[in-house]
């Protein structure tokens, strides 16, 4: 049976103390240190900057435009988060645990609008709707009337943004909330319907609190995006944090200043973690059964078959079957005046650099997370903390983040080399897809560590000892216990950061080599020159270079339920 | 067998001659730079490395590369960015007497750090319709308060809009320019928002009246294939600032030469060969700026919008006063 333990429950001392000193890895976990540490020298980097002199920008800022930035950044999350969470945790429940007209495609369905960039759907929701866009046009010309004799939204706005973003980051909350659904035991839902409690209090009282590591963790990397997006809000006019650093940075010329903006943000972001894991506290979210049995759904009739397909099928409709529409169409119209000739070349750069990124990242965060389970100590603890972070700094302070030890690095050893060999290495790292591949990692491992952590939670500390007891070395219990039960989770990592590469911009753009374009330069280079129409063909090859993985993985997500080929069986 | 020998040295050393190469660090997007590029490339066999990006970025990623950097060549949009680059210790200087004939002293920079390739101005355009342009005068007059609620203009986080209020501030003060800033802030009709375009599509739906916008972009509404672009395109028409005292507000795109440059010959060869005859006339038709040499013609489009009385101030002042302009216009509430 499952239960939300409140007591500690922590597997008896021994056992896990013997598996400790009997991890024949220490050379491993040392390497891991050693790696984390490395991937946190960018993080740390721009940290350090808040005991630089920032010559008075500050004063400056906090008397004209810092309130401004705050308040609108803080809008910003509250809106976000709140939206995500509708939209994506009620899906996922329904899609899981209920039955009615396209359940089974809306499963992936939901997913697609990840694959989506947040610039992109801004740019196609401000084509439609601005007000010399389409619509409003045929408003105008329809009535007789002129700008500002009708209603319509603002979709340039901080309402805009606050929109424009929730329909594409939602997906993490719905993939994450909906792997843990699906690993849920279904034993403690049958035991509170014994109980007398109605399908809807199975949910709120037992199944979502069960949720809440998955919920939590998607939220701080939504919260951790929106924080650091800047195409949308830029695009918006919507004077946030970010618009603040870039605009301290290269407006007022202000690096140090810029940097100690960013590094406002990481505290701000490490508080909120910090203060979701102590409210936490002592409780824990194993599952202390593991009997699994599919999971009974219900078939939905009348009006709640509507409403539950009105409630799943809003996001997709909105966050992506519009937009991809309206892109297809402008791909359509502007297919003449392309430059195709190396489109399978982007194409290929693209897939490239996501699939590498995504197995790095995996294996990574799956070895750092386990390392954390084994090893809990402070130091590895914190670090962790740290690795975190990135996700929340603005890509391009990531990637001089990067530049800076990198170059460092570089010309230290070639002088170096000159001196004792004269030989020049010149910059043997600065300038080449390595860089940007650990620009990546720093930015993005937040995502598959906190998806690895929610799935790795939930796998009670018995197990492992369980494992020990019949003879396996940790590596053999990470490989045969716990990657078979959260296969769901490792999908979803990988996913997430896939696609997190597909649609990443600013670290690619100033980091890579000499002749190395991808999808999403080529992309934004054309939408900054306000060709909108002539970027939609890359930017739906964005959206269809995702979706391919999306509905490959959705599909395996959901086979992934331990016990699914037989109907029961007892691990 | 001699000559079969001295084939193969002279083959040899032609190829050797053709391994030259130019590694750029551009600012300008690949569309609007690579074909001219890879004409140079074929007619030369020179070749040429190509990394776009934002050009802080780029200044950035220079100077912490230092003197192992592989870039020659710096391309920027904006003057500003080439001062900026020029402090920041990653150019060097170039002596070409092919470029001091033709590029005019006002678009290089005086101890050869910089040139310029092409030219735009920064202009009000107004609603053909509903404005009279004999109402309009001067980038100051707009902040009369008669423009209430009528002016559209995009971010001041933009580059072109510093850069143009580093001028203003140049010339009259940083006090003086703020009041104006304070009076075009008190004008506008929506929060701004969107790029130059967009100004002009504001214009168009009628939610504005008058917009400040980069020459190009009109151009490229008035050339798009898309018939709502060229509709909006044609709302507007462009009225010249400024043209009884400074004249209108002129921004540069340029290049200059890395101070770590490994090719600086090839680099050169390639600048002298961007203000060529065929290269400016590729500016000018495929992105509708002004060619730097006065010798070589606009498009017929911008040729149709008259000749005007450009600004000569000198451009490093645009740089110089790019961080009073942003904060004044924080403090005027310019988003």
């Amino acid at each position: 049976m499952s239960q939300l333990t409140t007591v500690s429950n922590e597997a008896p001392r021994g056992a896990l103390s013997s598996l400790r000193t009997r991890l024949s890895g220490r050379w491993l976990t040392l390497g891991i240190l050693a790696l984390c540490i490395l991937l946190s020298v960018p993080t740390i980097t721009v940290f350090s900057s808040i005991f630089g002199d920032s010559e008075g920008v500050w004063s400056h800022l906090a008397s004209t435009v810092l309130g401004d930035y705050i308040s609108q950044s803080a809008l910003l999350m509250v809106g976000v988060g709140l939206a995500v969470l509708v939209l994506g945790i009620g899906p996922a429940w329904l899609v899981t645990m209920t039955r009615f007209p396209g359940s089974r495609h809306l499963e992936w369905a939901l997913v697609l609008p990840l694959a989506m960039p947040a610039y992109i759907i801004a740019y196609t929701y401000t084509g439609m709707l601005d007000v010399g866009g389409p619509l409003q046009s045929w408003i105008r010309a329809t009535f007789e009337v002129r700008y500002g004799d009708y209603w319509f939204p603002q979709i340039r706005s901080i309402g805009g943004a606050i929109t424009m973003l929730s329909l594409v980051l939602y997906p993490y909350v719905y993939l994450l909330t909906r792997t843990a659904f699906i690993e849920q035991s279904v034993c403690v839902l049958e035991v509170s319907r014994t109980l007398g409690a109605s399908p809807f209090k199975a949910f709120s009282r037992v199944a979502l609190p069960l949720a809440r590591p998955a919920i939590m963790a998607a939220l701080s990397l939504v919260l951790m995006e929106t924080l650091a997006d800047y195409g949308t809000v830029q695009y918006f006019g919507v004077s946030a944090f970010t618009t603040g650093i870039y605009r301290t940075w290269f407006g007022l010329g202000s690096p140090i200043a810029a940097a100690q903006l960013a590094a406002v943000l990481m505290v701000f972001i490490l508080g909120l973690v910090l203060a979701e894991h102590w409210s936490r506290s002592k409780a824990r979210y194993h599952h202390t059964s593991n009997k699994y049995t599919r999971l009974p759904r219900i078939e939905l009739h009348g009006w709640k078959r509507a409403a539950a397909m009105f409630y799943c099928f809003f996001p997709v409709v909105f966050g992506f079957l519009i937009p991809f529409i309206q892109l297809s169409l402008w791909a359509i119209d502007t297919w003449e005046l392309l430059d195709r000739s190396n489109f399978l070349g982007l194409f290929g750069n693209s897939l490239k650099l996501a699939s590498i990124t995504a197995m790095i990242a995996l294996l990574l965060s799956l070895f750092i997370t386990y390392s954390k389970r084994l090893r809990p100590g402070i130091f590895l603890r914190g670090i962790v903390r740290v690795l975190g972070l990135g996700y929340a700094i603005p890509g391009t302070v990531v990637a001089v983040g990067v530049l800076i030890p990198f170059a460092w690095f570089d010309n230290t050893l070639d002088a170096w080399m000159r001196e004792q060999f004269d030989i020049s290495t010149g910059l043997l790292f600065s300038g080449t897809l390595v860089a940007v591949v650990f620009a990546y990692l720093v930015r993005f491992l937040p995502v598959s560590m906190n998806t690895l952590d929610a799935g790795l939670g939930k796998i009670k500390p018995t197990m492992d000892d369980v494992g020990r007891s019949l003879g396996l070395k940790p590596l053999q219990i990470l490989r045969r216990v716990h990657i078979p039960v959260m296969k769901g989770s490792l999908l979803t990592a990988s996913l997430l950061v896939f696609v997190d590469v597909l649609k990443e911009l600013p670290a690619t753009l100033i980091l890579r080599p000499f002749n190395f374009n991808t999808l999403a330069i080529r992309t934004y280079e054309l939408a900054n020159q306000e060709r909108l129409a002539e970027a939609s063909s890359t930017a739906l090859m964005i959206v269809l270079a995702g979706i391919i993985p999306v509905i490959i993985l959705s599909q395996t997500i959901s086979k992934s339920r331990p016990g699914y080929e037989s109907s029961t069986r007892t691990q | 067998m001699r000559r079969v020998l001295s084939t193969i040295v002279t083959v040899l050393c032609a190829s050797l001659v053709q391994a030259d190469e130019v590694n750029i660090y551009s600012a300008r997007e690949e569309n609007l730079i690579k074909p001219i590029l890879d004409i140079y490339s074929r007619e030369t066999g020179v070749t040429v490395n190509l990394v776009t990006g934002g050009a802080d970025e780029l200044i950035q990623r220079l100077s912490l590369e230092g003197a192992n950097s592989p870039a020659d060549l710096l391309l920027t949009v904006d003057v500003g960015r080439l001062y900026r680059a020029k402090e920041a210790g990653v150019l060097q200087s170039v002596q070409s007497s092919l470029l001091d004939a033709e590029v005019p002293a006002n678009y290089r920079d005086n101890e050869g750090y910089w040139y310029a390739l092409s030219l735009r101005s920064r202009v009000i355009v107004y609603d053909k319709e509903r404005v009279n342009p004999a109402e309009l005068s001067s980038y100051a007059g707009l902040a009369d308060p008669k423009w209430k609620g009528k002016i559209c203009v995009r971010s001041s986080s933009n580059i072109y809009n510093q850069s143009m209020v580093a001028s203003m501030v140049s010339r009259n003060g940083v006090e003086q320019t703020e009041q104006w800033a304070e009076g075009l802030v008190a004008n506008f009709a929506r929060s701004p928002q969107g790029g130059d375009r967009e100004q002009i599509s504001a214009i168009a739906a009628g939610q504005c009246q008058v917009a400040l916008v980069n020459t190009y972009y009109l151009a490229g509404l008035l050339s798009s294939s898309n018939p709502a672009d060229r509709a909006n395109g044609e709302a507007v028409a462009v009225f010249w600032p400024d043209q009884n005292s400074n004249g209108a507000h002129i921004n540069i795109s340029g290049a200059a030469v890395t101070k770590a440059a490994k090719n600086k010959d090839a680099a050169v060869k390639l600048m002298e060969y961007l203000v060529s005859d065929e290269a400016q006339q590729w500016y000018a038709e495929t992105n509708n700026e002004f060619p730097v040499r006065e010798d070589v013609q606009s498009s017929e489009l911008l040729k149709s919008w008259g000749e005007f009385k450009a600004d000569d101030i000198a451009l490093d002042q645009l740089g110089i006063h790019n961080a009073e302009a942003v904060r004044l216009m924080d403090r005027a509430g310019w988003k």
